[in-house]
């Protein structure tokens, strides 16, 4: 197959990387080739224990978007923490909704915070148009109810991812289902009275700002 | 390298580098371990304290006591109770402990003289002008001017805390230290280099000391930038939003970095205000999620 000869060279590479460093090159130019043949080669570098090496598969899977989900969603399981952890950050930044399920257990229960950082955002940037039509209402009170348990989170930094998510659900929601916008801004609100760090409470005010223009 | 926030403190971390079990002592139970004779339960005991922020006048005051305890050694000769006491202490806010850090910084070990000058700058940090801080600043700056004391072959630190020094100096406000911090920026250590940039930064708000910390972002080792982000983003420097979201490293923490500018500027100005570069930087951390 010719997606795959082109490839190979660049798969060799990573085979004979003798240093942490090559190892990232070799990865970073195999995410670069934008090919779909080097997907099984770019899941396998999330398990390296290679930070750098993961930081540039994870860059590529998303780049590659679609034909990278399944392979992703199959492979889920057989993961070790760390690789599940990367894998996530990959569906959260491809944003296919097949990845849903599994966002919504990230954002609300992963021990990582890196990890529910990641997901909650991906929450919000889901690509919703994917989704057949009449699964979406549900779907998306699916991840705005986990999205608003999120940001109660102990971490700041998953507080403001989600609040950020919940910025992006609201404008999906505002075609979808623009009656539930009002309740969302009470909401908002209560969670900025509650809110202790002043960075989230300044994402709070942007996103409040944000969902009063959608309704005016 | 401290921030000022619970959650990003690399502290916070179990001694033992792992997650802590939870709130598994009671505030009793830890105030009566660090008197019992188990150096492991005692050594546990003050981490937890702090961890925890168990700022009751109980535990500061066994703390306080433990600063000066002579039982717990290393076979070296350190006090490693004195060091997690001296941390807990800085962590707590409580000003009654100044006088016990002040003494730790003529302590034999050097990671207590470490913690101590840690703890002052951040008990300090939102308190500096306060007189009890006088003869902190003094005693710092003194440590800076002194002859190096001789080190052993093989010790894996400098004489002094240089960078805990120069950075509790900055914090406490201490613009009389600036002749002595000013030799610090061409150290032949980067880490003390940026902790003098830091603390000139702090006492002059000079931006040639801020760029020379963005400058620093670009390093060619990832433990330097590291250091870099951590420095700027205590000293909420404005101009490097933008060099910090482009850093090679954590997108943790860059955005912990982009936290302490923001807060920095919402603070000095009215938290209420939201300018241009407010929405910048709002707009920067929304892309490192």
């Amino acid at each position: 197959m010719h997606a795959t000869d082109s490839i190979a060279p660049l798969l060799k590479a990573i085979e004979e990387a003798c240093s942490a460093p090559a190892l990232v090159k070799a990865v970073e130019a195999l995410a670069q080739a934008n090919s779909e043949a080097a997907v099984p080669a770019l899941i396998a570098a999330l398990g390296y224990n290679n930070p750098g090496a993961a930081v540039a598969a994870v860059e590529g899977l998303i780049r590659l978007g679609t034909v990278a989900v399944s392979p992703l969603l199959t492979l889920l399981d057989n993961f070790n923490y760390g690789a599940r952890a990367w894998a996530i950050r990959a569906l959260a930044g491809i944003g296919d909704p097949r990845g849903l399920a599994v966002l919504l257990e990230a954002a609300a229960n992963d021990f990582a915070l890196s990890v529910r950082r990641a997901a909650a955002r991906g929450l919000g940037t889901l690509q919703w148009e994917q989704m057949p039509p009449e699964q979406r209402p549900d779907a998306q009170q699916q991840a705005l109810t986990v999205l608003l348990q999120a940001a109660q989170d102990p971490e700041w930094v998953v507080r403001y991812a989600a609040i950020a998510g919940i910025q992006s659900l609201a404008s999906a929601l505002h075609q979808t289902q623009p009656l539930c916008l009002q309740p969302l801004a009470q909401q908002l609100e209560q969670l900025r009275s509650q809110e202790s760090t002043l960075a989230v409470v300044a994402r709070i005010r942007v996103a409040q700002r944000a969902i009063v223009q959608m309704c005016s | 390298m401290h921030t000022p926030h619970l959650n990003d403190d690399p502290e916070d971390m179990a001694p033992d580098g792992g997650i802590p079990a939870g709130n598994a002592l009671t505030i009793e139970q830890a105030i009566a371990n660090l008197r019992s004779t188990d150096a492991g339960d005692r050594y546990y005991a003050a981490w937890w304290l702090g961890r925890f922020r168990i700022a009751t006048p109980e535990a500061v005051a066994a703390l306080i006591e433990t600063l000066t305890d002579e039982s717990d050694r290393t076979p070296d000769g350190g006090y490693p109770l004195r060091r997690n006491a001296a941390r807990a202490l800085g962590k707590l806010g409580d000003l009654s402990a100044v006088p016990g850090l002040l003494s730790c910084l003529d302590c034999s070990d050097y990671y207590v003289r470490e913690a101590a000058a840690q703890s002052l700058g951040k008990l300090g940090s939102s308190h500096h002008s306060d007189p009890i801080f006088a003869p902190c600043t003094l005693k710092l700056q003194q440590l800076l001017a002194e002859e190096a004391p001789a080190v052993a072959a093989g010790v894996p630190h400098a004489a002094q805390p240089y960078d805990a020094i120069l950075e509790a100096l900055g914090a406490l406000g201490a613009t009389h230290a600036i002749p002595t911090i000013e030799p610090f920026l061409t150290h032949p250590a980067e880490l003390v280099q940026y902790a003098a940039a830091r603390a000139m930064y702090q006492l002059t708000e000079m931006p040639v000391y801020g760029d020379r910390l963005v400058s620093a972002l670009q390093g060619d080792r990832l433990q330097l930038r590291r250091a870099a982000l951590a420095d700027i983003g205590a000293i909420g420097y404005l101009p490097a939003a933008e060099p910090i979201a482009k850093t090679l490293a954590e997108n943790s923490l860059k955005l912990i970095a982009l936290k302490g500018l923001l807060e920095h500027h919402l603070h000095k100005a009215d938290p209420l205000a939201e300018t241009a570069q407010t929405q910048h930087i709002l707009q920067l951390m929304d892309e490192l999620l």
